[in-house]
């Protein structure tokens, strides 16, 4: 938005928010939502603690664990499927029907076969992610121009170097794409993990500051976790944007 | 007026004693610090065909627009039929580069938009729309949809539309542009029965040089970085000798050499 | 061959069940039952009209939810995508919130409206919501130009180029942001009946995990997946019907 001729930066009606935040917590309207400086205050006072270290620890233990897996898995999944035709056939409708299907279901699976800790949560999140990564590598590769490959061809490229030189990069904006709503998914996944298994991480936390109505450190932990959640989720456009560049004239 | 910049290339017949349809007076128009079009001016002889031609970026279809009232001027004014404009007007219609068709809608409701926007009831409006449609020679896919029809109807479409409600002046910006060469040639001779029957005002923006001369009465040729009028040229009467003698017309190939001759240093 | 894809679509969920049975009869877990076991459960449940009664439950909070979400979430969306003022001031909200696992937000609406069928609505709004808002903005904002030109070089009043250009070439775009809303609603309903209280499909997911009756169990959570898939499919075959050649760009969650 414009205000005399200033361009207000695109996030900076968060401010705004946050006074509001301030004003109904000062007015002591509900005592669900405490004051945003309260909150902050308890944040740092907090964040020394080891319970958060702890919780954080582990949060981004099974969180890059499972994106990790899921990186890994996908891409090379969604390469292959782009290039084989069976392949893709055979597991195009089920990365479709995971992609969309709603895998909270699966937790309580996931809890019986895995048991109530750390492998459970890691599964999870990579489950959320790895489907998204899996079809736009799919996708990357599909949109690679014609003329590119026969280019490789004709000035002799050998197959590895066709792949890892021209392949890879000319999908690359797509694969970045999936990478990052993969990671969005999987933040999400985790705490959903966390949530329903509940004796680690913040969802242990969650729970702790719930049962003794702390309502500013429950507050205290959510702004830490979406403000990372939403950093992560930039940083990963940023990224993309980047490579983007030439998306648009391959 | 910006007399001086107006060189006759031709002995210019019956110029004086036509009066402008549209008349264009300095207009200026800048976007921030950027001068687009600079003390423009400019007539628009009436039931004739004046093609805007220049290279790209040089803001043809940007005066265009301001004609249209789509876009503001800077300073400057507009006139049609005498009256100042400054929106969009029953006196003029706009025939888009990219068809501006609503996928959603049959090609008879594309076609009678502008009418109903006008207020006509239904059964005029489809009874009109029907008879343009019929003259673009689309009869029969009054209930297609856009996505149905290859690139030139859909461009007969968008012509239905502006011929229908009756405006004085047609404003056809790149209309053929994104239309394979046949369909255009085919496009561009039907342009010229158009302009002989309807008795209607033409501005035309293009960027073929041999598309201007070919449809035009008028070429005002501009110049980019800030655009001004360099040249307005009108060809005397090779169009008098018939669709397909146009092309090998000796004038017609002097005026396209000219023409490029004088751009040629533009193109990057 | 005519029917290449069909049978290809066939042959991989044969494969799948297959493997599935295979994995049950090593037994792979002691909590994993075979296919047959699973379908059998699953047809037992349907009989004695125990599945029936679960799922008038658990799609309670989600039409509710999701209906709510729809209503509001494309009117704050059109409202977002029409006025800048309106875009500064909401979206950081609804982008932050996309991005946020707001599942983590259950705890307190619990806390302040108890385990009933509020918070569970809520929990699918939260989860439906930002999607739907995100997706009715961008579409709006992204009208083609020339389309608004073209209404206005021909005359049309402010209110006929909102209803008759901008709303039906935004219109897909919200449809599809309404089937991610619903995905989303489907998560938010599930998560709801398995973390704040056990009733309707979630019940005989908890419940039969205690009791280990994992055929039950398993059988419970594939006639959920089945149900959201087949929905979400269905919604989407008539997106493509609706918009038949009104073909935009589509955003993505």
């Amino acid at each position: 938005m414009i205000v005399l001729g200033y361009r207000l930066p695109g996030m900076s009606s968060l401010i705004i928010w946050g006074l509001l935040w301030e004003i109904v917590g000062q007015s002591g309207l509900t005592f669900f939502i405490p004051p945003l400086s309260e909150v902050v205050t308890t944040l740092f006072s907090m964040i020394g603690t080891t319970a958060f270290q702890t919780a954080l620890a582990q949060t981004a233990y099974a969180f890059l664990v499972g994106v990790g897996a899921a990186i890994l898995i996908g891409i090379p999944v969604g390469i292959l499927m782009g290039k084989s035709r069976l392949l893709d056939e055979l597991l195009l409708p089920w990365v479709n029907v995971f992609l969309s299907a709603p895998l909270t279901a699966l937790v309580p699976v996931l809890m019986v076969l895995f048991g109530f800790g750390m492998k459970s949560i890691i599964i999870t999140t990579a489950l959320f992610a790895v489907w998204i990564i899996i079809l736009n590598s799919r996708a990357g590769v599909k949109q690679i121009n014609r003329s590119l490959v026969e280019m490789a061809q004709s000035f002799g490229a050998s197959p590895f170097d066709a792949f890892f030189k021209i392949y890879f990069w000319a999908a690359l904006p797509e694969i970045l794409g999936g990478v990052r709503i993969g990671v969005i998914r999987a933040v999400k996944g985790v705490i959903i993990g966390q949530l329903l298994i509940s004796i680690v991480g913040f969802g242990a936390l969650f729970e702790l500051y719930s049962a003794n109505f702390l309502m500013g450190h429950f507050w205290a932990v959510l702004i830490v976790l979406f403000a990372l959640a939403f950093t992560i989720s930039e940083f990963l456009a940023y990224l993309e944007r980047k490579v983007s560049y030439y998306a648009a004239k391959r | 007026m910006a007399m001086s910049q107006i060189k006759e290339v031709t002995p210019l017949p019956v110029a004086e004693s036509i009066e402008s349809a549209v008349s264009v007076r300095n207009i200026s128009k800048n976007y921030g610090a950027v001068e687009a079009l600079r003390d423009l001016s400019l007539e628009f002889p009436k039931g004739q065909l004046t093609s805007l031609l220049g290279p790209s970026g040089c803001g043809k279809t940007t005066l265009l627009k301001i004609i249209a009232g789509l876009l503001e001027p800077t300073s400057g004014e507009v006139f049609v039929n005498g009256q100042p404009v400054a929106s969009p007007g029953p006196d003029r219609a706009f025939v888009f580069q990219d068809f501006a068709l609503l996928p959603w809608a049959s090609v008879l409701k594309n076609v009678t938009f502008g009418l109903e926007m006008r207020g006509v009831g239904t059964s005029e409006r489809e009874a009109i729309a029907e008879k343009y449609i019929k003259d673009v020679g689309l009869a029969g896919f009054e209930h297609s949809y856009p996505h149905e029809l290859s690139g030139g109807m859909r461009q007969r479409v968008g012509l239905a539309r502006a011929l229908a409600v009756d405006a004085d002046v047609l404003l056809m910006d790149e209309p053929f542009s994104a239309v394979d060469e046949q369909t255009r040639r085919k496009f561009q001779e039907d342009l010229l029965g158009l302009v002989q029957n309807e008795n209607k005002t033409f501005i035309f923006v293009t960027h073929s040089i041999e598309e201007a001369v070919y449809v035009s009465d008028q070429i005002a040729i501009l110049l980019p970085r800030p655009s001004r009028v360099s040249e307005v040229i009108r060809p005397s009467n090779f169009r008098d000798k018939g669709v397909d003698n146009i092309r090998r017309d000796p004038e017609y190939l002097d005026i396209v050499d000219n023409i490029w001759a004088s751009l040629r240093s533009y193109v990057e | 061959m005519p029917n290449r894809a069909l049978q290809l679509k066939i042959l991989s969920a044969l494969i799948l069940c297959g493997a599935w049975q295979i994995a049950g009869l090593i037994p792979v877990s002691y909590a994993f039952p075979t296919f047959t076991e699973t379908m059998g459960a699953l047809f037992d449940m349907a009989r004695s009209g125990v599945l029936f009664e679960a799922y008038a439950e658990t799609l309670q909070p989600l039409v509710v939810g999701v209906v709510i979400s729809a209503f509001i979430g494309i009117a704050v969306g059109l409202w977002v995508g029409l006025s800048n003022f309106f875009d500064w001031l909401f979206s950081p909200i609804f982008i932050v919130m996309q991005a946020a696992p707001l599942a983590a937000l259950i705890p307190l609406l619990v806390l302040a409206y108890g385990i009933g069928l509020t918070s569970k609505v809520l929990v699918v709004c939260i989860m439906a919501m930002p999607v739907i808002v995100l997706n009715t903005s961008s579409a709006v904002r992204n009208t083609p130009e020339s389309f608004k030109e073209m209404g206005r070089s021909f005359l049309a009043p402010k209110h006929s180029i909102l209803l008759r250009i901008v709303i039906p070439a935004a219109s897909p775009v919200i449809f599809a942001g309404l089937r991610l809303g619903v995905s989303a609603g489907f998560i938010g309903a599930i998560l709801a009946e398995l973390k704040i209280t056990p009733t309707g499909v979630g019940d005989i997911i908890t419940y039969s995990r205690s009791i280990a009756d994992y055929p039950s169990m398993y059988a419970a959570i594939f006639s959920i997946i089945l149900l959201a898939v087949l929905f979400l499919n269905l919604l989407e075959k008539t997106e493509t019907v609706l918009f038949k050649g009104n073909q935009r760009g589509y955003v993505s969650d």
